[in-house]
């Protein structure tokens, strides 16, 4: 570091040995210090100011103020404050130069071991690969939250078809107006058909985002209380659906209710099973964190579903958009089951057959 | 030394040492939760009179263009109404999650609340601060504040029966959170694995040894008088009492000095003079910290004037 520093500081760049006796040639300050520990920091105080200078800069985000050469000296600069400190500690008894070093290392620390990216580096990478590992780091939690829901929706459907009250216990029926055990075929399609323009789609898309987004975030928030929370709420939403379905399918209208759901509900209803997979991935860390304390198991475990938290409300926007725009104004079984299907292949073709090359060394370890 | 204030210690409770990854221990501050509510009400007030500013301006430049486009008829009306509502809708989104994430991601670490108050979020276990733990502190953000608000209303109207109070409990738990672990940390932090620390902020003080009486081996320079403490006097105090002494050189105020110095004067049986006191503690403190270096070298330390 002498050379470079030489040029920014007062004192003249020679061999940093402390305990070195002054020279004759030295500057004042340090020839008239009376304590070594003084002359100890009067010598590396320079390196020190350049060291607050270029954080107090880095700090303000004011990164064009700062040279490259600055930039590649912060974290040596760093090294050596934080060695400073460490000597500083066995030899000085100066309560101010102690506070300075450690409130000087500390903000060294935060810009040398903060975020490495911005919010939009960020979002790149997360795009380009981080999303959909994140998505197959949870795979056993994915096949936990599918089981459930399956179940749930079979469940559903037999306790309807054995008891039609049932239904009224599953489903909210003001979520249902005409939708209800003995409507007629007719009512029944009549909830399905397609709207005559797009007026009132687009309002109607921010507000069951906003529905779903709050499900979906409650669902992984569940998750908390060891992942049952979540899997109960999968199970109600899945009951849910199986009652409907069967209201349906009661009145010969599978394949209609089928391709009228798979237009928004793939991608939806994976959303929601990727939050309770999140959820559950959270949970089951807390209650198995193997060789981690808990409380690290479930940091780790926590980036991994936030990350997946991310993509899942992303997946919300485009569902809320393909329930408001084309399950109304687009009629017929084929396309709609068209539209639901290459959701649905996208997805998984994403998730679970992109996986660009993975350079590890630029990346956290334990962010998989 | 009962005249001496007490060090300003700050908030011994709230102390922690991080290790960092070379190994340095560095001493830090857990944020107070006052400080901490107080951010977020700060960040609050700054999200919602920026989004209200941004509705004034959709609305006027809204008002134009219905102007614009009045003899169209209420069709056009109704679809532009629409419109400026979904791009609320998405502004509205788009800025209450992204100001608290890409603010927590910059260089600061924190929001313009927390930047405020002084404080800024820290990786808990000293290593990097990942962008995906402020994205989850952040999400988490969410559930903690508005999924209460949600349970409120079904509790109190008991719409839900007892599952409402089940919820408003559950959710009642989130809140308690920060208030039930000594770091304070919200459900946020502890799935992050974060924590919110004082930002630390130091100048650089003068280096006492260089100046007045200290630099010229315990000579005045009012009176010229050499003030030369011997073996004795010195092994009185401690560290402790150095850095007592030390806070109030810095402060420079004259009462404190005066009381000081009397009763070094008295303890080390000196006459206590009048006029030169500051010279006095500058050669004291000077003598004092040496004496005490050097037995640091050697390993042994002296922490009050007790030991």
């Amino acid at each position: 570091m002498s050379d470079q520093r030489a040029g920014t500081i007062a004192t003249p760049a020679r061999p940093k040995s402390w305990l070195q006796e002054t020279g004759g040639e030295a500057p004042s300050d340090i020839s008239i210090a009376a304590l070594r520990s003084d002359r100890f920091r009067l010598e590396r105080e320079g390196d020190w100011e350049r060291l607050e200078d270029i954080l107090t800069k880095v700090e303000k985000g004011r990164l064009r103020a700062l040279s490259d050469e600055d930039l590649l000296a912060l974290p040596a600069l760093y090294r050596t404050a934080a060695s400073s400190l460490s000597v500083a500690r066995e030899t000085s008894l100066d309560a101010a130069t102690l506070g300075y070093l450690e409130s000087l290392v500390q903000r060294a620390w935060f810009q040398v071991y903060g975020p490495r990216e911005g919010f939009a580096a960020w979002l790149r990478s997360f795009f380009l690969g981080g999303w959909s590992r994140a998505i197959r780091a949870i795979w056993l939690d994915i096949c936990i939250a599918l089981f459930v829901m399956v179940t749930g929706t079979v469940v559903g459907w037999l306790l309807v078809a054995q008891d039609k009250e049932w239904y009224y216990r599953l489903v909210p029926t003001s979520l249902a107006d005409t939708r209800v055990p003995g409507a007629s075929r007719e009512q029944l399609l009549e909830t399905m058909k397609v709207e005559q323009d797009a007026s009132g789609l687009s309002a109607f898309a921010a507000q069951l985002f906003s529905h779903n987004a709050g499900i979906a975030i409650l669902t992984f928030a569940l998750g908390f209380a060891f992942g049952v929370p979540s899997l109960m709420l999968l199970i109600l939403n899945a009951t849910m659906l199986g009652a409907f379905l069967w209201l349906f399918a009661s009145q010969d209208l599978t394949l209609e209710i089928s391709a009228w759901l798979a237009v928004h509900g793939t991608t939806e209803l994976f959303a929601i099973l990727l939050a309770g997979a999140a959820g559950l991935h959270v949970g089951r860390s807390m209650a198995f964190p193997g060789n981690a304390s808990v409380l690290e198991a479930m940091a780790s475990a926590g980036r991994r579903a936030a990350v997946v938290m991310v993509g899942v409300v992303i997946m919300l926007v485009f569902a809320a958009l393909l329930e408001a725009f084309p399950r109304q104004l687009v009629g017929g079984e084929a396309n709609r089951l068209a539209i639901g299907g290459t959701f649905l292949a996208m997805w998984l073709a994403y998730f679970f057959a992109y996986r660009p090359k993975y350079d590890a060394l630029s990346h956290d370890e334990d962010t998989i | 030394m009962s005249a001496i204030a007490l060090p300003s210690h700050h908030d011994e409770k709230r102390a922690r040492t991080i290790l960092t990854p070379e190994g340095v221990s560095i001493p830090v501050t857990v944020a107070s939760r006052g400080s901490r509510i107080g951010a977020f009400l700060l960040d609050l007030a700054i999200l919602y009179v920026g989004l209200f500013l941004l509705v004034l301006l959709l609305f006027f430049i809204g008002i134009g263009s219905l102007l614009g486009g009045a003899d169209a008829g209420t069709d056009a009306l109704n679809s532009t109404g629409e419109f400026f509502l979904v791009i609320l809708f998405l502004i509205t989104f788009v800025v209450r999650h992204g100001y608290f994430l890409s603010m927590e991601l910059g260089p600061r670490g924190a929001t313009w609340g927390k930047r405020i108050v002084g404080i800024r979020v820290a990786a808990r276990d000293g290593g990097r601060l990942k962008s995906e733990a402020i994205i989850a502190r952040n999400l988490i953000r969410d559930i903690e504040l508005m999924v209460p608000l949600t349970f409120i209303s079904p509790a109190l109207s008991g719409e839900g029966g007892s599952a409402g109070w089940a919820g408003l409990i559950w959710v009642a738990v989130f809140l308690a959170f920060p208030f039930i672990n000594k770091d304070a940390l919200r459900a946020g932090d502890m799935i992050a694995g974060t924590w919110v620390l004082e930002a630390p902020k130091a100048k650089l003080a003068e280096t006492l040894s260089t100046q007045g009486a200290a630099a010229s081996e315990g000579t005045s320079g009012l009176t010229g008088a050499q003030y030369d403490f011997g073996e004795e006097e010195l092994s009185i105090y401690g560290e402790h009492e150095l850095q007592t002494l030390e806070r109030v050189l810095r402060e420079d105020k004259i009462e404190p000095m005066i009381a000081v110095h009397e009763t070094i004067c008295n303890k080390i049986g000196w006459n206590p003079g009048a006029g030169d006191e500051r010279a006095f503690l500058e050669a004291f403190y000077a003598q004092l910290r040496e004496r005490l270096e050097n037995d640091m070298r050697f390993g042994k330390r002296k922490k009050d004037k007790f030991s």
